[in-house]
C-alpha cells in the first residue's frame, strides 16, 4: 500500500500551482509581502508557517467534533496563538538576529488568513492525516511564492542571495558592477513586493487561462 | 500636543497600515470591490482599533512588560510575561469584537446593520493585531498616544481601502489584459499607490531629528581631530564648505 493515495497526493500538489493560497485563494498576503526583501527571512517565515499550519490543522481536526461552532473562532485563535508563541520563542533562542528582522510579523502569523482559512475550510471537516497533508501542501504553496518573491527582490535589489554577493562588490566595482550595472533600490522598498506578486499572478494566469477572472 | 499631531500624521501617511507594512491585506483585497462595503469595513476597523489598542496598551503596561507586575508588590518585580503577549492580545481582540458586536446590536440597530456583518471578519484582520503589536514594538508612552495611534492607523487603513475600491469600480471599464484582471491589477495598483505614499516619508524628516543626526554624523566624519594653528584657516574654510554641503543635502531631503 502506497503511503499516499492519489487523492492525498493532490492535497499536497494542488496548492503549489492551480490552487495556490496566495495567488488564487488570496489568503495570507499580509505577511507574504512585508518580509520578502531578503531570501533568508522569506525561507524562515515559510518554515514557521508550515509548522504552525501543519500542527494546527492536526489539532483542530482532532478537536473538530467537540468544538461548539459558536466559539470556534476563539478556539482556533487560541490554538494558533499557542503554536506561534512556540515559534517565536524558538526563533528568539536560536536565531535572534533573524527574529529582530521578522519582528512583529511572526506574531502576525496568528492572523494570517491562510491558517484560519484552512482551519475553516478543511480541518473542521476532515481527519487528522488528511488535514496534516493539506496544511503541509498549503504552506508549501505559500512558501514557494515567498521564496520566489524573496529571490528576485534580494537579487535585483541588493545583488546578494542569502547575504552572499552574487554580482560582485557594488562599491569596489567588481564583477558585473564593472560593466556599469547598478542595484535597483526600488526592489527593496515595500511596494515592490506587491508588483512582483502581481507579475507572478500575471505569468501564472497567462499559462493557465482557466484561472482568469471576470474583472 | 505636538507629539500627538506628529504621531497622527505619521500613522496615517508614512507608516500607513496597507502601503508601508501590508497589514489587513486579505480583507483589503476581498472587500474592495464596491465603495459602499469598503466604507463599512473601514469604519469598523477604525472603531475596533480605537478600542483594542488602548486596551492592549494597558495590558502591556500593567501585566506583560518586564517588571510590569511591580504594582502587585516588590516581590513580583522580576517577572517578565512578554512572551504571553500574542495570546493575550488576540484574546482581547476576539473578546472586544464580540462585545462590541453585542453592544452595537443592542443600542444601535442601524449601525449594526451597516457594520455588523464586518465585525466577525475583523477579529482575524491582521491590521488589528498588527496595530497592537506595533504599539508594543514602538514603545508608545501614554494611554492617550496609544488611543491616537489606534485611531490614526485605522484612518490610514480606511483611506487605503476607500481609494482602492474607488479605483476598482472605475477600472471595470478599462481594457486590462485578461490574465491581469481582478487580483493581478489590484496588486499592481496597490504597489503604485504604495510608491506614491513613500513620498510622504519626507514629511516629518525635513529639519527634524533625522536631518540633525545626519548633520552630526557628517561633521564628525569630516572634522579633523587635531587642528594645527597653520591649518586652522584652511579648516575653517573647509568647514564652511561642509556646512553648505549639509544644507544642500537637507534641501534635497525636503
Amino acid at each position: 500500500m502506497a503511503l499516499l493515495s492519489k487523492k492525498d497526493t493532490n492535497l499536497i500538489t494542488d496548492p503549489l500551482a492551480d490552487n495556490n493560497p496566495i495567488t488564487i485563494q488570496v489568503l495570507g498576503i499580509c505577511s507574504a509581502l512585508a518580509i520578502t526583501a531578503e531570501l533568508k527571512a522569506s525561507l524562515v517565515m515559510a518554515i514557521s508557517v508550515m509548522f504552525v499550519l501543519g500542527a494546527g490543522n492536526v489539532v483542530i481536526s482532532l478537536m473538530r467534533n467537540i468544538i461548539p461552532s459558536k466559539i470556534r473562532i476563539i478556539v482556533q485563535l487560541i490554538v494558533v496563538a499557542t503554536l506561534v508563541i512556540i515559534v517565536d520563542q524558538v526563533l528568539k533562542a536560536y536565531a535572534y538576529e533573524l527574529s529582530k528582522t521578522l519582528a512583529v510579523f511572526v506574531g502576525l502569523i496568528i492572523t494570517n488568513c491562510i491558517i484560519m482559512g484552512r482551519f475553516e475550510a478543511f480541518a473542521l471537516a476532515n481527519g487528522p492525516w488528511r488535514s496534516f497533508l493539506d496544511g503541509i501542501g498549503n504552506s508549501l504553496g505559500y512558501g514557494v511564492i515567498l521564496v520566489i518573491v524573496g529571490f528576485f527582490r534580494e537579487l535585483l535589489g541588493s545583488g546578494t542571495l542569502f547575504g552572499y554577493p552574487v554580482f560582485g562588490d557594488p562599491i569596489m566595482k567588481t564583477g558585473l558592477y564593472s560593466t556599469g550595472y547598478e542595484n535597483n533600490g526600488f526592489m527593496i522598498i515595500p511596494p515592490a513586493a506587491l508588483i512582483v506578486v502581481g507579475i507572478i499572478i500575471w505569468v501564472q494566469r497567462s499559462r493557465n487561462p482557466a484561472l482568469v477572472e471576470e474583472n | 500636543m505636538l507629539e500627538h499631531v506628529e504621531l497622527f500624521f505619521k500613522s496615517i501617511f508614512i507608516d500607513n497600515m496597507v502601503f508601508a507594512v501590508f497589514l489587513g491585506m486579505c480583507s483589503y483585497l476581498a472587500v474592495s470591490k464596491k465603495v459602499a462595503t469598503a466604507v463599512g469595513l473601514g469604519a469598523a476597523v477604525i472603531f475596533v482599533l480605537a478600542v483594542t489598542v488602548p486596551m492592549n496598551w494597558l495590558l502591556d503596561k500593567y501585566l506583560l512588560q518586564d517588571g510590569a507586575l511591580v504594582w502587585l508588590g516588590p516581590e513580583y518585580a522580576d517577572y517578565n510575561l512578554s512572551f504571553l503577549s500574542f495570546i493575550l492580545f488576540i484574546a482581547t481582540i476576539a473578546t472586544m469584537v464580540q462585545l462590541v458586536e453585542i453592544v452595537v446590536e443592542k443600542f444601535s440597530p442601524s449601525l449594526y446593520n451597516s457594520l455588523g456583518i464586518f465585525l466577525p471578519l475583523i477579529a482575524v484582520n491582521c491590521a488589528i493585531l498588527g496595530g497592537s503589536l506595533f504599539m508594543q514594538a514602538r514603545e508608545i508612552e501614554t494611554l492617550g498616544l496609544a488611543f491616537n495611534y489606534g485611531v490614526s492607523s485605522g484612518i490610514g487603513w480606511f483611506l487605503a481601502i476607500l481609494a482602492i475600491a474607488a479605483i476598482r469600480e472605475k477600472i471595470r471599464y478599462s481594457n486590462v489584459p485578461a490574465p491581469l484582471r481582478g487580483l493581478g491589477i489590484t496588486f499592481i495598483i496597490t504597489g503604485l499607490m504604495g510608491i506614491g505614499f513613500q513620498s510622504f516619508g519626507g514629511m516629518l524628516t525635513g529639519g527634524g531629528d533625522d536631518a540633525e543626526e545626519a548633520n552630526e554624523q557628517v561633521n564628525q566624519v569630516l572634522q579633523p581631530e587635531v587642528i594645527t594653528p597653520l591649518e586652522e584657516e584652511i579648516v575653517v574654510e573647509e568647514n564652511k564648505e561642509i556646512d553648505e554641503k549639509v544644507i544642500s543635502y537637507n534641501d534635497v531631503n525636503k
